[in-house]
């Protein structure tokens, strides 16, 4: 091994000269871990949030979902739309034949293809009430994580019993992602957004300009 | 007393003060965020438990810290990463060139990151044939202008959209182009866009590596960090030491007390987190190197120690009174502010002059210590290392320091108010000899280094009988 | 109640009316002050200069002066907080148990004079009366190391006749620091100058605040700039009274 890992840690070493075993020491959380919020205010507050970011949510029916999308495809001229393997195909029953679809599968689509599309559709793995934040976690319906990156548009499905209060009960829920898959974790709050210059806020600048979700919410 | 090649902090502040469009642009920035900050801290009715918390952490890592790192090697090696350690910053540099040249790059990518500029990688890189593109909106533009950083946050926050505007147009040959942020974002967007498409190589830093699981942060909101650790063939990311949280659940803290602190958002647009490699997804080769280059000797001082724990989320430069003033050149570092004060000369070492003058730069108002997320008591580190200070000139300064008239007064007075008798003479004294300088019943020029205090404000003369004295009389 | 002044150095030099007015007002409360001589001064300035070795003996002169006593109380915030901050430092760098013991048993002793009127001796109002426009500075160390509160403001909201007026940016530092003023002139006299324009805009013909070190600051680049505005130690306010300044 090379003598600077050995020269780092011979120094941290000595920096902490004479210490007991304190890796065990416990951490006082006192902090909230679980939210209080009933099922119907943490879908209403995660809407809330979200459109705080300046992104669009919408609140549909399994049902509605279909011609809610065929909608949005047409106001947004969305022609090429990507679509990560596992994505649930009932949603795309009322869109155009004209459309072109980009299946990610068997073939991964290539930089080029996916710059050059117009919107990528998700599902996703949680929504955090609290923060309007959406959680990717590439599973299946989510894909790849360029496939989110680089369309123009992200449109993200998200079902209400997916929606928790508040982080720590999202940290939790991603325990086994981190630790047994390794996979990679995306949390998505808002589209990309600058206030680089004179703090003047700008939404979209690499990541996808628009952002929209669609809850899907029995009511 | 080795000279360092930067100014001292005193030496240049005078000429950012003076600088009235900098001093907008930073007060306006400054007030916007902090009170931003104080609104989304509010909402948070466990705000203080979460401090504690995330100070307990960090405490926690600093004690065990070889062993987090050990760790961490193990957990980034098992899930397909390689582990790099580099002492300083020479080390770091030579490990990501060759790590560049292996992939036979010319061109790499970056996401913002303090430590790299802290190890002055670009201009290594650039030394080799290697031109590293900064990817931050900030960051180009400082780039671009061949500028320093001058806040941790919003790193071009000295340059106005106009001056943005006219440098866009020249270096990246734009014939029309507006002044709105939105188009100046636009420009950025389709500049950089090509750029994030070809790039083999991408580099980083990491807001926070967990030891347990071996998965590395990165917080950000364009887009960028998302493009720069996700297109390219190979990510390299530079880790301080001290950015590394023991477990998993550790992040549910700092991924509170960090954007709330920084962007004063509830969060901020993307958060990446990886572990190593994941096969058709993302770098196929993962490189983290830990950098040390200083932080151990900062471990190595108990009361200083703390610095370690700062997540670089800047909300002590929005409280700063001296920072608002100033900006972030005057403290001719890429830590500024209140937290650079004391992190700099804890890095640099208190034989360079100009790290040295930085725990003086602060009024010890104690604004910082009360929104810092961790809770560094950062007074309490300023005045230590003013100690350490006054130490090491007393060791190192020979003639120079014996005669500084600062230290002569402190020697004096200090001998003064160990004796009554000396300490009622000397207010005697004072009483006697200002007449000289007394004129109509105020003191409006004093000589020496108390001349800078007249240079603004008078003085009010010692009074007829001091306090004591009319206590004896009265008795 | 038996209270025992600690003046602090800066007060007994310069600003013995404002020591006056705190001897005043608790006597006219009905309790006995006493004046230890032989003390001098907390070592502040040295403490935040760096010169930390230089002041141990005055720890143990502080401890010598002031351990019999009842209570102790100051008319500087600033002095209090670095006898409550870092007194017990310096006392654990002397290396003395003894004296750091002394130091743990006198500190809960020592207050600074507002607090000392409203969460010690539970008043609010002390018969004041000052018929002008007052704006209040709470100072940094009152502020965030002593944590006052608003002790300063409910003595000032009771005092007949005033006009209290809020001053904008009332949380931010003035600028003065101590030695700060000198080493860093031009970024203090930057922040003096923005706390100046707050001051003159509330139109207040005095500012006060439960230190003069600040005041002295503030109250002479006013006088520089012949602005009209006058700096009065809290103390000097609430002991005025319909019959005049009681001392």
């Amino acid at each position: 091994m090379s003598s600077s890992r050995d020269k780092i840690l011979q120094r941290i070493d000595q920096a902490l000269g004479n210490r007991t075993d304190s890796t065990d020491d416990v951490v006082e959380r006192r902090y909230h871990q679980i939210s209080e919020l009933t099922a119907q205010e943490k879908v209403n507050l995660f809407q809330e949030r979200v459109d705080e970011y300046k992104a669009a949510t919408e609140r549909v029916s399994e049902g509605e979902l279909p011609g809610k999308l065929k909608k949005l495809c047409e106001e947004a001229g969305i022609k090429k739309l990507v679509l990560p393997p596992g994505i649930d195909e009932n949603w795309l029953s009322e869109l155009p034949k004209s459309m072109t679809f980009l299946h990610d599968e068997p073939q991964p689509l290539s930089k080029t293809q996916l710059n050059e599309s117009d919107a990528v559709l998700t599902n996703c793995f949680l929504g955090v009430a609290q923060t309007g934040t959406i959680i990717l976690n590439a599973g299946p319906g989510q894909g790849r994580r360029v496939l989110t990156l680089l369309p123009d548009i992200h449109i993200c499905v998200i079902r209400q019993d997916q929606i928790v209060g508040i982080l720590p009960e999202a940290i939790r829920k991603l325990d086994q992602t981190v630790s047994e898959s390794g996979a990679p974790v995306t949390f998505i709050s808002g589209p990309s957004a600058t206030s680089d210059i004179e703090l003047d806020r700008v939404e979209g600048v690499h990541g996808p300009r628009k952002l929209h979700v669609f809850i899907i919410s029995e009511s | 007393m080795k000279k360092g090649s930067q100014p001292t902090f005193e030496e240049t502040a005078g000429t950012y003060i003076e600088n009235a469009q900098l001093r907008r642009n930073i007060g306006h920035a400054t007030k916007t965020i902090r009170d931003k900050r104080q609104l989304v801290v509010q909402e948070l009715d466990d705000w203080e438990e979460l401090r504690e918390a995330g100070r307990q952490i960090k405490q926690k890592v600093m004690n065990n810290l070889d062993r987090y790192l050990l760790q961490l090697e193990k957990s980034v090696s098992k899930a397909g990463g390689v582990v790099h350690w580099a002492a300083d910053a020479e080390d770091a540099n030579r490990i990501i060139t060759n790590l560049i040249k292996e992939k036979k790059g010319t061109d790499v990518v970056k996401v913002k990151s303090i430590t790299t500029d802290e190890i002055r990688l670009n201009q290594a890189l650039e030394n080799e044939g290697i031109h590293a593109l900064e990817t931050d909106l900030a960051e180009l533009i400082v780039q671009l202008a061949g500028d320093e950083p001058s806040h941790i946050l919003v790193p071009a926050i000295h340059k106005n959209r106009a001056e943005i505007r006219e440098l866009f147009k020249s270096k990246l040959n734009l014939k029309e182009l507006s002044d709105e942020p939105a188009d100046l974002a636009e420009a950025a967007r389709l500049y950089l866009r090509k750029n994030f498409l070809k790039a083999k190589v991408g580099i980083s830093g990491g807001n926070f590596a967990v030891a347990e699981t071996g998965t590395v942060a990165v917080v950000e909101s364009e887009g960028n960090g998302r493009m720069c650790t996700t297109l390219p063939d190979t990510l390299i990311t530079v880790l301080g030491i001290e950015k590394i949280v023991p477990e998993w659940k550790d992040i549910e803290v700092f991924m509170q007390l960090l954007p709330r602190s920084s962007t004063a958002e509830r969060m901020n647009p993307y958060n990446t987190f990886w572990t190593g490699t994941t096969e058709g997804d993302g770098p196929q080769k993962f490189h983290l190197v830990l950098l040390d280059n200083g932080r151990t000797n900062v471990l190595d001082d108990e009361t200083g120690r703390q610095t370690l724990h700062c997540i670089r989320c800047s909300a002590c430069l929005n409280v700063c009174p001296v920072y608002e003033r100033t900006g972030g050149h005057a403290y001719h570092s890429v830590y500024p502010g209140p937290i650079g004060a004391i992190l700099t000369p804890q890095l640099r070492g208190l034989d360079d002059r100009s790290a040295a003058s930085l725990p003086y730069a602060s009024s010890l108002c104690g604004a910082c210590y009360e929104v810092c997320p961790v809770k560094i008591n950062i007074p309490e580190v300023l005045l230590h290392l003013r100690n350490k200070v006054v130490l090491h000139q007393k060791k190192e300064g020979g003639f120079r320091q014996k005669t500084d008239p600062v230290h002569l007064a402190m020697k004096f007075l200090a001998r003064a108010f160990s004796k009554r008798s000396r300490y009622e003479r000397l207010q005697k004294m004072g009483r006697a000899g200002q007449w000289f300088y007394k004129k109509d019943g105020t003191i409006s020029k004093l000589p020496g280094q108390l001349s800078k205090w007249t240079a603004i404000r008078d003085v009010k003369p010692v009074p007829e009988k001091t306090f004591r004295e009319w206590w004896r009389d009265r008795k | 109640m038996n209270i025992s002044l600690f003046i602090t150095c800066f007060n007994d030099t310069l600003y013995p009316e404002t020591g006056k007015a705190v001897v005043s007002i608790l006597e006219r409360l009905g309790h006995t002050v006493h004046f230890p001589l032989e003390q001098t001064c907390c070592g502040q300035m040295h403490y935040n200069t760096g010169y930390h070795e230089e002041i141990n003996p005055l720890v143990e002169r502080f401890a010598d002066q002031f351990e019999s006593a009842e209570a102790v109380v100051s008319p500087s915030a600033s002095c209090v907080g670095m006898i409550h901050e870092f007194y017990p430092k310096l006392a654990a760098l002397s290396g003395s148990k003894v004296l750091q013991d002394r130091i743990d048993a006198l500190i809960p002793k020592v207050h600074e004079f507002t607090m000392f009127l409203v969460n010690e001796l539970k008043v609010e109002d002390v018969g004041a009366y000052y018929p002008h426009r007052v704006t209040y500075h709470s100072t940094c160390h009152s502020l965030r190391s002593l944590k006052i509160g608003d002790a300063p403001l409910r003595l000032l909201r009771n005092v007949k006749g005033i006009d209290l007026v809020d001053l904008p940016g009332a949380l931010e530092c003035c600028g003065f620091g101590g030695t700060f003023a000198l080493k860093n002139a031009d970024t203090s006299a930057a922040m003096l100058g923005d706390k100046i324009r707050h001051i003159k805009n509330t139109g207040a013909e005095v500012c006060t605040s439960a230190d003069n070190s600040c005041l002295m600051h503030i109250g002479g680049a006013l006088n520089r700039q012949r602005s009209g505005v006058k700096t009065v130690h809290m103390a000097e306010i609430l002991n005025t009274t319909e019959e005049g300044a009681q001392v």
